[in-house]
């Protein structure tokens, strides 16, 4: 952490209409402790990068479009790992609710703790689950799987509304089977407002390319939205 | 009288106000859109037909144009497209699609548009107006200054109304319906002998007009008696109030071949007739939208005669028969209607379709339902706009009516001299290469100094690009006096003056093409080092630019603000100079398809913008430049000023792929609400909205039959991309995507 306070910030989507309720200004934070296979953003990995702000400059910036929020948007803070810089974070998040803005993660929930405060002024958790056993986790990540459900364990304590996110990658998740799982894992977490099965995209490779790193999912297809949305209509059926 | 029986008010009994009318009368609904209806069997067989003829159109250029009788309101014999399944009835002449010739605005427009499409006038017609009277354009050029005609043969002036009608003049067409023709000639005979005092050429003018009028509105009730109808008497019933209006609006387009003749707000007004018939229960709701779906069929068939060059500027026909529907009256209540829906809803029923160009008055405190039915038919079919009421209210009140695309003006009550607009980012090459155009290497503009430094100063530059704007904002306003005053001796608009009050007030809108080109480069030279490349002799041709700049499009207010400085500068310049008729200076930031022969006509910028590359058009930000997300885009459009500066209208077409604006159709219909609410709290004027992925529409370049209604927003109106050029559509292709990460 820097002097400041200052996070690393790596860009600013001023309209984001996918990543929670309503029109969200999302911050794409820097750094993140995963390697997760489908990653799209992986610019966003190494820890530092050459943009910062204060919170109060960041504030600033996510002021001029509260007219757009309306009643459900906000701001969220996704990335790269936005639980990997805390204090910043927190002191952004605060601000935020200073002006009534709705603030919402989107996270894997691998991170470096402070939860119990951060999540004083979340109003929503975009929860990526990456995958159900510590070994998926690990093969899928390059994390540990004990580290993101401390994160949930977190949010479950403080009654943290969650949206449940989970992307399919064919020929790793995209079974009924594992959807049967999932749909009995999350029974047994509590204030899950919605789950999203997000189908993977191969929208990143050229990222890879640009970045002349190894895409590790070369040759897999992206996932077919139809049979996304069958798998969706399994794991909602009563 | 009996056909007003069940309307309350008194006010518009005793004097001409349609808005009196409409605020004692209206019944505001705040419900969804589950009640609308689809079309009758006689609406289809009456669209199909036009289909048809509309592909014939499409493949000759016109169907048809009548050489034996020139343009005027009574001048025509009836015409029909399927006379037993027409409810409402009326054509510009005996036949669909078959074009008028208004000589009146000028002969040579004429001659170059039959001779185009293979078709002579009549002789006799022909030596009439070469050899026995004048026409506009004639005028015009008897009247023109040396400088004028530099100005407008380099393109620093373009699109001047000199050699056809003006347009963007709203006749309140709801008149007829309300008070029947013969109240009105009543009433004009009234007016005109209170006009009497000395003779000075304004009374003298003023009481030739009103004569005028009067003789309008008789040839109005002749023309429709050939349909079978007296409109003398107010329309008694909801179909006849249809009828009567539209006669008002078909006499326009019968007299005058307006660049934009645009409809008025007639939607609410008409509703009124509706409801009192569904009450009555001479009506039901196929009745109802039958009437709407078939008086939309004659708004999208209007035509006007054009040469292909003027099509290449303004792309695909167009006429702009603009509606404006919704807004706020002034005590808070929304002016929608069941009808503000029925209008909607012909672009479900009839297909999408350019025209008429269906315009929502947008405001905060609009029903919610509404707002999620006007996003929904926008995600739907790309073909409406939306202009903020709440700032056009404070100034135009709640009767107010959009002409052409974003031109406010209180229905009946003002009129417009339409103008065209400059070339703000031509300006800055002049100040940069001493008043030379870059390209014809001509003196256009006397007595500017030429810039010979090797890097471009900041302070300097702007200095002499404002001393250019000075100087151009006089020829401007010289050029626009000497049309207008033609315009009104040789092609007064009888009928449409005749559905205004008899004193009106004017407007004069001016405009300005190229700002994001000129607010970039300027900020290239202040925040970059910017190097002109210059010929043998001494001519900038291209730039050179060391270093990054702020670019218009990404809320950073430092070169923002510099857009905001160039039309402040614009507007107090050309206020310098007084109108003609004492009309009010306005100013538009708006191009419609312009952009692309604007940027065609102008050399490299020091912005990095190529020679002879579009313009983005109306007030965009530059193509590719807005890389902070469609919002940041949106504010920085946001921050031009509408009240006093640019109260003509600020343009703005804002695309974005389906799947950025959320994941359900339920999400994108209440998302683009919002961003829509967003943007006008804000204070911006107008958002043409397109929801599409690029790879449809490069499809359907190469593929047009795959796609025969495909209609999309172009700055200010909507076109079937079909009818744009190929350099058109490439540029409409290049243009800004807004996509999700």
């Amino acid at each position: 952490m820097n002097q400041d306070n200052k996070g690393y910030i790596n860009s600013i989507e001023t309209m984001g209409l996918v990543d929670g309720p309503g029109i969200r200004f999302v911050v794409f934070m820097q750094g993140c402790p995963l390697r997760c296979l489908f990653c799209h953003n992986p610019e966003t990995w190494q820890k530092e990068s050459n943009f910062q702000l204060s919170p109060r400059e960041l504030v600033n910036k996510i002021l001029k479009y509260k007219n757009y929020f309306s009643k459900t948007g906000g701001v969220t803070f996704s990335g790269g790992e936005p639980l990997m810089q805390p204090e910043f974070l927190i002191e952004t998040l605060k601000l935020c609710k200073e002006y009534e803005i709705h603030t919402c993660l989107d996270t894997s929930g691998v991170g470096n703790g402070d939860y119990d405060e951060l999540l004083k002024y979340t109003d929503l958790v975009l929860y990526d689950v990456k995958a159900l056993t510590a070994d998926g986790y690990h093969k899928m990540t390059g994390g540990k799987i004990d580290a993101s459900l401390k994160f949930l364990d977190a949010c479950q304590k403080h009654h943290t509304k969650l949206w449940i996110r989970q992307v399919i990658v064919p020929g790793i998740n995209d079974t009924e089977e594992y959807i049967l799982e999932l749909k009995e894992y999350l029974k047994g977490v509590q204030n899950i407002e919605k789950v999203e099965l997000l189908p993977y995209h191969t929208m990143g490779i050229e990222k890879y390319e640009e970045l002349n790193m190894k895409y590790r999912l070369a040759g897999v297809p992206a996932m077919d939205k139809e049979r996304c949305h069958k798998l969706y209509e399994l794991l909602m059926q009563d | 009288m009996k056909e007003w029986h069940d309307f309350l008010g008194e006010k518009w009994k005793e004097t001409i106000n349609v808005e009196d009318f409409i605020l004692n009368n209206y019944k505001e609904y705040t419900g969804d859109d589950s009640f609308l209806v689809g079309p009758t069997e006689k609406t289809l067989k009456v669209w199909e037909k036009i289909e048809q003829l509309q592909k014939e159109e499409l493949e000759k250029g016109i169907l048809d144009v009548e050489t034996n009788i020139i343009s005027g309101i009574d001048n025509f014999a009836p015409g029909y497209i399927d006379q037993e399944n027409e409810v409402i009835v009326g054509l510009q002449t005996d036949a669909p699609l078959k074009r008028i010739v208004n000589p009146y605005g000028g002969m040579r427009m004429v001659h170059s548009a039959l001779e185009a499409y293979g078709y002579t006038l009549n002789p006799e017609i022909d030596k009439h107006f070469s050899e026995y009277r004048k026409t506009h354009n004639q005028g015009v050029f008897d009247a023109y200054t040396p400088e004028i005609r530099r100005a407008r043969s380099a393109g620093l002036l373009t699109g001047l109304p000199d050699a056809y009608g003006r347009g963007r003049i709203i006749g309140d067409y709801r008149r007829i319906a309300l008070y029947g023709i013969d109240l009105l000639i009543q009433c004009k005979e009234i007016d005109l002998s209170n006009l009497v005092g000395d003779m000075t050429s304004t009374l003298i003018r003023l009481r030739e007009e009103v004569r005028e009028q009067i003789n309008a509105l008789n040839e109005i009730k002749s023309m429709a008696m050939k349909y079978g109808y007296d409109i003398s008497k107010p329309a008694s019933n909801a179909k006849e109030a249809v009828q009567w209006l539209y006669f008002g609006y078909l006499a326009a387009i019968k007299e005058n071949n307006g660049a934009a003749m645009s409809l008025g707000r007639t939607s609410t007004f008409l509703d009124i007739y509706i409801e009192r018939d569904l009450a009555d229960g001479t009506l039901d709701e196929t009745g109802a939208q039958e009437l709407i779906d078939q008086f939309i069929i004659k708004l999208r068939i209007a035509r006007h005669l054009r040469t292909p060059e003027y099509n290449e500027l303004f792309a695909g026909d167009p006429t702009w028969v603009t509606e404006s529907i919704g807004g706020m009256t002034n005590d808070g209540r929304s002016l929608v209607t069941k009808n503000s829906f029925r209008y909607l809803h012909t672009l479900v029923n009839l297909k999408p379709a350019p025209e008429p160009n269906l315009t929502v008055l947008w405001s905060e405190n609009l029903p919610e339902a509404f707002k999620k039915f006007c996003t929904k038919t926008s995600i739907e079919t790309d073909a409406i706009q939306y202009e903020n009421d709440d700032i056009m209210r404070p100034i135009y009140g709640d009767d107010y009516a959009i002409a052409c695309c974003v031109s406010a003006m209180k229905v009946g009550k003002q009129m417009q001299y339409f103008g065209a607009r400059v070339n703000i980012a031509k300006c800055l090459l002049y100040a940069i290469n001493g008043g030379i155009d870059e390209h014809k290497k001509t003196v256009v503009v006397d007595g500017i100094p030429k810039i010979e430094d090797e890097y471009l100063d900041y302070e300097k530059t702007k200095e002499a690009y404002f001393n250019v704007i000075e100087k151009v904002a006089k020829i401007y306003v010289d050029a626009m006096n000497i049309i207008h005053y033609m315009h009104d001796k040789y092609a007064y608009e009888k009928g449409q003056m005749a559905l205004h009050d008899t004193i009106v007030e004017r407007l004069m809108a001016f405009g300005a093409a190229g700002l994001s080109v000129a607010a970039d480069s300027l900020s290239a030279i202040k925040y970059a080092k910017v190097k002109p490349i210059r010929d043998e002799n001494g001519i900038a041709i291209d730039f050179e630019i060391e270093g990054d700049f702020p670019k218009y499009g990404n809320d950073n207010d430092d070169v923002d603000q510099i857009a905001v400085e160039i039309v402040k500068k614009v507007i107090t310049e050309l206020k310098k100079h007084p109108l003609y008729r004492n009309a009010k200076h306005t100013l538009s930031i708006l191009t419609i398809t312009s952009n692309v022969v604007y940027g065609k006509k102008t050399g490299a910028t020091p912005d990095g913008r190529k020679d002879g590359v579009p313009f983005a058009p109306g007030a965009n930000p530059m193509h590719g430049r807005d890389t902070s997300g469609a919002l940041a885009s949106l504010n920085s459009v946001a921050k031009i000023p509408y009240k006093g500066v640019c109260q003509d209208g600020i343009s703005n077409t804002f695309s974005i792929v389906p799947d950025a604006l959320g994941k359900s159709e339920e999400e994108r219909i209440t998302n683009l609400a919002e961003i829509l609410d967003g943007y006008f709290k804000q204070g911006a004027h107008h958002l043409n909205v397109n929801v599409f992925n690029r790879e449809t529409l490069i499809d359907a370049m190469d593929h047009p039959e795959k796609y025969p209604s495909l209609t999309i927003r172009v700055s200010g109106y909507a076109v079937n991309f079909n009818r744009l050029s190929r350099e058109q559509q490439e540029e409409v292709i290049s243009r800004t995507f807004h996509e999700s990460r």
